[in-house]
């Protein structure tokens, strides 16, 4: 660079110069240090505040996102935000609350086709593939269907109605004798947009949006569904299947699925009892 | 020296306020323009131009992209879409026309900020000397193209009181502000020039892309000059002026080449002799083709004609 500091820095000897560009090194190094330890701090994203749809894995988005903004401008239902400095949200980043602004999932995704950075993933096209979070009905203790009332709000809200989230009948043990019409949420295609969340009718909603990670558990990777693998192969894997035999006596069978018992007919007087149950009443009365 | 009470009153008297001032008042238009450009979207629903300066996009056509937070995105590990590539390559292209650090002087936000504070510096007669070098902002330019790459998140823009500043206004300030009045008691009390001349990497970042750059100030008449010290006062980067306005003897041409000056025009403001005018690099070439006979003849072929 032609400006190498002051106009007296052609006065400066080797010494000064080492010193001053240590001194410059270190300065610059300590701030680095310190911006990176609060970059931790400041880029922890709050549970309730979910990305736009398209958002990439949270520690790539926050290498991607140039927080430029477009994405806000670009929604045509005005539900995102950018973070401000002292919000809880790494700031310029955008971001939404299910509970006052949930996505309304337009299906040409303007905020994704807006993005000039990929942080919001253009190979989302399809908004039911997106994955803003996952819905969870956190509180069965207060969610008025679990109590044996009708209500059924985010299930008819739900823009994947049936899919993403269904309803389950369950007996209702308390009344007993009425059903119990309970929400269920099926990761598989639940796009986590919150519509659900802001139309639960509670005070405090009892169905969530939640970051995927912190909504989904895991099984652990050798783990094997028995009976699914079984279905994929056909038999099952581990042992060849040996037909269930009941102990049973002789000429007597029993199915299952079918007929239950059944007594051959062969040789009627090897059984010991007759097939007229009035025989065996009259018995003792022919003795006597 | 002695210190004037008012910078630039000999030309505020020979050639009239709005003539002294012609340049400042053209920066803060545009700065303010900018502004109003990307506000009157949110506030009136007229939508010209959306985003903020780390990216935007004008009537839904023209992208344009800051080279500066795209480049720390990249060493995050993103590869940008098409609309920023081509945004990005639209802003370079602009800014190795006119002058890198334009952006600085005629773009940021937060140089009315620091110009304020070194007015009001002035005024106060404020004299502490920095510590920090300027070259200093190339450090931290090194830093915060290090950051993404060891964290893989742009841990600058979490800090940046430029893309603060701007974004602040077009979307929300939040607390914000007190960054921006960090920065100007910095200007204030600690270091003249601290923030803009010392320490921000995005001018530093904008003067690299400016070290060739065609627009330049030309002193073209140096031989008049007769050390007022009112430019080498009210300029922001006062080490750029030397070598042309007094370059002379050492055959030093009158062109400004130094990439952090910011193209500001104060030195044509506040200069009553008008030996500052803006001209191109290549007002020097000229120079040295039209022989080597005396320096003020040749000044009147290197007179550049646009202004």
């Amino acid at each position: 660079m032609s400006d190498s500091g002051e106009s007296k820095g052609k006065g400066v000897n080797r010494r000064q110069f080492l010193s001053q560009t240590l001194k410059t090194a270190c300065g610059v190094g300590l701030m680095g240090m310190g911006l990176g330890f609060y970059a931790r701090q400041a880029e922890s994203l709050p549970a309730m505040a979910i990305r736009p749809p398209g958002a990439l894995p949270e520690e790539d988005f926050l290498g991607a996102c140039i927080r430029c903004g477009l994405c806000v401008r670009d929604c045509p239902y005005d539900i995102l935000s950018l973070g401000q400095l002292g919000d809880e949200v790494a700031t310029g980043t955008p971001y939404f609350y299910a509970r006052t602004d949930p996505c309304e999932m337009c299906e040409d995704i303007p905020c994704v086709v807006a993005c000039p950075t990929n942080a919001l993933d253009h190979e989302l096209t399809d908004i039911n593939d997106a994955r803003m979070g996952l819905a969870v009905l956190v509180d069965q203790e207060t969610c008025i269907a679990f109590l044996g009332l009708r209500c059924e709000v985010c299930f008819n809200i739900c823009p994947i109605r049936g899919k993403a989230i269904s309803l389950e009948y369950e007996h209702n043990v308390r009344s007993g004798k009425h059903a119990r019409f309970l929400p269920v949420v099926h990761s598989e295609a639940c796009t986590g947009c919150g519509l659900c969340e802001k139309a639960c009718i509670l005070e405090e909603a009892a169905i969530k949006i939640f970051p995927t990670h912190m909504a989904k558990g895991e099984l652990g990777r050798h783990y094997r569904l028995g009976w699914k693998e079984k279905e994929k192969a056909g038999k099952s894997l581990v042992t060849p299947d040996v037909e269930h035999r009941y102990n049973l006596p002789e000429g007597v069978q029993y199915d299952l699925q079918g007929k239950g018992l059944i007594v051959e007919p062969e040789g009627q007087q090897q059984s010991p009892f007759s097939s007229n149950p009035l025989d065996r009443l009259n018995r003792g009365l022919e003795n006597q | 020296m002695a210190e004037k009470l008012v910078v630039g009153a000999d030309a505020i008297a020979t050639k009239g306020w709005l003539k002294a001032h012609q340049w400042l008042i053209l920066r803060r238009v545009s700065q303010l323009s900018i502004l109003a450009l990307f506000l009157i979207g949110p506030l009136a629903g007229i939508w010209i131009v959306k985003g903020n300066l780390a990216a935007s996009m004008t009537l839904d056509v023209l992208p344009l992209t800051d080279p500066h937070v795209l480049l720390q995105s990249a060493l995050s590990g993103v590869v940008p879409e098409l609309s920023a590539i081509v945004g990005v390559v639209i802003v370079i292209a602009f800014y190795l026309l006119v002058g890198g650090r334009v952006y600085c002087s005629w773009v940021c936000p937060v140089n009315m900020v620091t110009d304020a504070a070194a007015w009001l510096r002035r005024k106060l007669g404020i004299k502490t000397t920095s510590q920090i070098s300027r070259s200093t902002r190339y450090w931290m330019l090194g830093l915060t193209l290090i950051l993404p790459l060891v964290t893989g998140s742009l841990v600058w823009e979490l800090f940046n009181p430029v893309s603060m500043l701007f974004r602040g206004i077009v979307f929300g300030m939040g607390m914000a502000w007190i960054l921006i009045v960090g920065v100007f008691l910095f200007d204030l009390l600690v270091a003249k020039d601290g923030w803009c001349g010392r320490l921000c990497p995005v001018g530093a970042f904008y003067s690299l892309l400016g070290t060739r750059s065609a627009v330049r100030v030309v002193a073209v008449e140096r031989e008049h000059c007769n050390d007022c010290m009112d430019c080498f006062v009210i300029c922001p980067e006062k080490q750029v002026i030397k070598p042309a306005l007094k370059g002379a003897e050492q055959g030093i041409g009158p062109v400004i080449l130094s990439a952090n000056c910011t193209n500001c025009g104060r030195c044509i403001d506040v200069c009553a002799k008008d030996v500052f005018q803006f001209g191109s690099r290549f007002n020097n070439l000229m120079v040295n083709a039209s022989g080597t006979e005396g320096m003020s003849g040749k000044q009147e072929s290197a007179k550049p004609s646009k202004t």
